[in-house]
């Protein structure tokens, strides 16, 4: 228990009331408090380990052999360890399906990232440092574009990719991953950007320095940690999609989120084959999460409007 | 939004630059090549926004108005068929409990959960075990989910926990499943007891033959029946009336086994008159018994089927167990724009409370609430636009038999579109729907925009 002791003054009361200083709690309120302590930790424990139980139960079940998680449960592992295998994982990485959605996830979830946020950043730097017309209207429509549900335009721009020849690809994905991803990119950076000294800005510009040069070597190296927690969260979220992928790829572009969905249809009892894929999908973005935390966090947190 | 300040910028001689943070509105002078400079930097992200996001909303509209292959203009025929077929009103009636329970169940939790985080040591790690799912795709959350929701005991981690805790309270009966052979002696009442089909009387041993039971599953101290010797009382025998080969139906044939440990109930006139159990030799005998009329009960609670847990992901449950799912997910978010709000708080308030007399349930409620209450609608709010769109954790989770059940708009319009319907008027209006449920949204971050933006 770590609330605060109060502290040893006096208290001035309201009219009326005599000053007392607050004695040292009596032995039964400092069990009871104690006893309190307690039941917080044991709390924040059972909490702690509901929340990990199903990604390490999927970890287990992945390093289990297909007849033993057929016939019981994962935490059955501790009993008999003998059933530890990594025969699953063997045979995902014999399995060109899965490995080859691995490899698309990363065609699609490396452009999708860059390229957001270098368009995001060129246009929030014309929003927040160039002077044209429309500048604000332009930047209200960015704003209100942020929350706009992906299922709106995913019909049109099936028919828009078709027409280009790219639909299936991953370029589509990527695409419009882009395009979704843009509003709010625009909208954390161009706010961002408008945070640097103007003097800064001005100076590079009296110094005969072009609007390119003066983005790329003044205000992006001071954005940093907002580039960071933009792209990082982008990276995370675009790897996990499985909507934009279901739509506009088709199974030799897909991302590891798809192929394992289809699997999961096909055979919906093939634990043995989802299990370690499903973990083998969620290794890159843990990785990213627990080494990047502070930019992922700052982003997923900035991201809310945007949510889903 | 939280829009975190740059670091502030350092001259060479150590001056900080703090006099122009709020730079005046028009701080740039209007040249004509920085015109096109600004032109050049906003074309990549206006033609992809135009093409594939702006373009699309107004074609999107227009197509809720058109047939299924959107060649012919159909006035409002798909919004009646999206409000008249029962599947499209069962999505939107899901979709109406999401965004009434979810939303509200998460910021429950996460202020609870930030709020319990602030009292223990372990913070960092606290916090980052519960924000954890954010980095988890949705579809690997569902697979996850799946292995705690399997309905087998033996397999799902729920129910292996409920059934453990049920029979820790109430051991399963070995006899489950048991039945009478054949239906002259003991007969199913409506209640599931079995219950001799004619009056029996005192002085008379009644033989109550069962199957239904391997006999290597009877209990270990099960003995070769024996019928009792008639005498004063009620006695009788319950027993396995089954040995290799059949043996005679109704007749305690010598390698049959009796039941022990069974409760037998002795009824007169609808109320109990007497109980016992069996013994080893599966006998029983109630010797008070005097007269006839009477009627020997089993109960039927040692025949029950053993509890087997929840069907977690059946059509019943299946939007409930989706929605802790969810909750797992996101309750880290919530959680942590919380505890954000909660570092802000005076500290002096929640300490001037204590020293009041406060408990901490009415520090709690009366000072630590209402002082983050804006960070708590901004999290609901949240909360509700993600909720409105939800698709992936649905669609993964509930498998084919509940997910009719299960189904909401999003899923709905990929299902009637992309997902084989192939009914893009139907899909639009869908859309449609969602688009006009976040417009409030689209109106409150423009509002916010122009109160707060330079």
């Amino acid at each position: 228990m770590t609330a605060p002791s109060p502290p040893r003054v006096p208290v001035l009361e309201p009219a009326g009331t005599a000053i007392v200083a607050p004695s040292r709690p009596s032995l039964p309120a400092r069990v009871a408090r104690r006893l309190v302590g307690v039941a917080t930790y044991a709390f924040a424990l059972a909490v702690a380990a509901f929340w990990l139980l199903p990604t390490f139960g999927l970890f287990v079940e992945s390093l289990r052999d297909p007849k033993d998680i057929a016939a019981s449960g994962w935490w059955t592992a501790f009993v008999r360890p003998g059933q530890l295998t990594l025969v699953n994982y063997q045979h995902l990485l014999a399995n060109s399906d899965v490995l080859g959605s691995l490899w698309n996830t990363l065609l699609i979830t490396v452009p999708a990232t860059i390229l957001m946020v270098a368009f995001g950043a060129l246009a929030g730097y014309a929003l927040a440092w160039l002077d044209f017309r429309g500048r604000q209207l332009l930047f209200l429509v960015v704003v209100a574009l942020i929350v706009v549900p992906v299922q709106i335009a995913i019909i049109p721009d099936a028919k828009i990719f078709r027409a280009l020849h790219i639909y299936g690809t991953t370029t589509a994905v990527v695409a419009f991953h882009v395009a979704f991803g843009l509003p709010f990119a625009v909208f954390l950076l161009r706010n961002y950007f408008l945070g640097i000294p103007t003097d800064l800005v001005e100076a590079a510009r009296v110094d005969g320095g072009a609007e390119l040069a003066i983005f790329v070597r003044v205000v992006l190296p001071m954005s940093r940690p907002a580039i960071a927690a933009l792209a990082v969260y982008q990276f995370v979220w675009v790897w996990n999609d499985l909507l934009v992928a279901l739509v506009f790829a088709r199974p030799d572009s897909a991302p590891i989120t798809y192929q394992l969905q289809a699997q999961m249809r096909t055979f919906s009892t093939n634990i043995d084959v989802i299990g370690p894929a499903a973990f083998l999908s969620m290794v890159v973005p843990l990785v990213v999460f627990f080494v990047l935390q502070r930019h992922f966090v700052k982003g997923a947190l900035a991201d809310s409007m945007r949510a889903g | 939004m939280t829009r975190s300040a740059p670091p502030a910028h350092r001259y060479p001689d150590g001056a900080q630059d703090d006099h122009n943070r709020n730079p005046p509105r028009r701080r740039t002078t209007r040249r004509p090549e920085r015109r096109t400079v600004a032109v050049l930097f906003l074309v990549p992200a206006v033609v992809v926004l135009a093409v594939l996001v702006v373009w699309p909303i107004v074609d999107t509209i227009w197509f809720s108005l058109t047939n299924s292959s959107g060649t012919r203009f159909v006035g409002l025929d798909n919004y009646a068929t999206m409000v008249g077929t029962s599947e499209t009103r069962r999505a939107i009636r899901n979709n109406m409990v999401w965004v009434l329970v979810a939303p509200t169940v998460v910021t429950v939790v996460g202020l609870i959960l930030a709020v319990l985080a602030d009292r223990i040591r372990f913070v960092t790690a606290f916090r980052m075990i519960l924000f954890m799912p954010m980095a988890v795709s949705f579809l690997a959350a569902g697979v996850s989910w799946r292995l705690v929701y399997d309905a087998s005991p033996d397999r799902g981690a729920l129910n292996a926990a409920l059934v453990a805790v049920h029979d820790m309270f109430e051991p399963p009966s070995p006899y489950a499943g048991m039945r009478p052979r054949g239906d002259l002696v003991l007969a199913r009442t409506p209640s599931g007891d079995y219950q001799t089909v004619r009056p029996v009387d005192a002085g008379s041993v009644v033989a109550l033959p069962l199957v239904g039971l391997a006999s290597d599953k009877l209990p270990a101290r099960a003995q070769p029946a024996g019928m009792p010797a008639p005498g004063e009382g009620l006695a009788g025998v319950v027993w396995l009336d089954f040995r290799p080969g059949g043996g005679t139906a109704g007749v305690v044939d010598p390698d049959e086994r009796g039941l022990p440990g069974l409760r037998v109930e002795v009824l007169r006139g609808g109320t109990v008159v007497a109980s016992t159990r069996t013994d080893d030799f599966g006998r029983f005998w109630l010797p008070r018994l005097t007269g006839g009329g009477y009627t020997v009960r089993l109960p039927h609670a040692a025949f029950a089927e053993p509890f087997a847990g929840v069907t977690w992901l059946g059509p019943a449950l299946i939007t409930p167990s989706v929605i802790v799912s969810y909750l797992w997910l996101w309750a880290g978010f919530a959680m942590l724009m919380i505890a954000a709000g909660l570092s802000g708080l005076p500290r002096q308030a929640l300490e001037a409370a204590r020293v009041d007399g406060a408990t901490e349930w009415q520090v709690f409620r009366r000072v630590t609430v209402p002082l983050v209450r804006p960070v708590l609608l901004v999290v609901l709010v949240t909360l509700v636009i993600n909720v409105l769109k939800i698709f992936d954790l649905v669609y993964v989770l509930a498998p084919d038999s509940s997910r009719g059940a299960a189904t909401v708009v999003a899923v709905e319009m990929y299902r009637v579109s992309f997902g084989g319907g192939l009914n893009n008027g139907l899909a639009s209006a869908l859309s449609v729907l969602l688009f006009l449920l976040v417009l409030p949204a689209v109106a409150g971050n423009i509002r916010r925009q122009r109160r707060e933006g330079p």
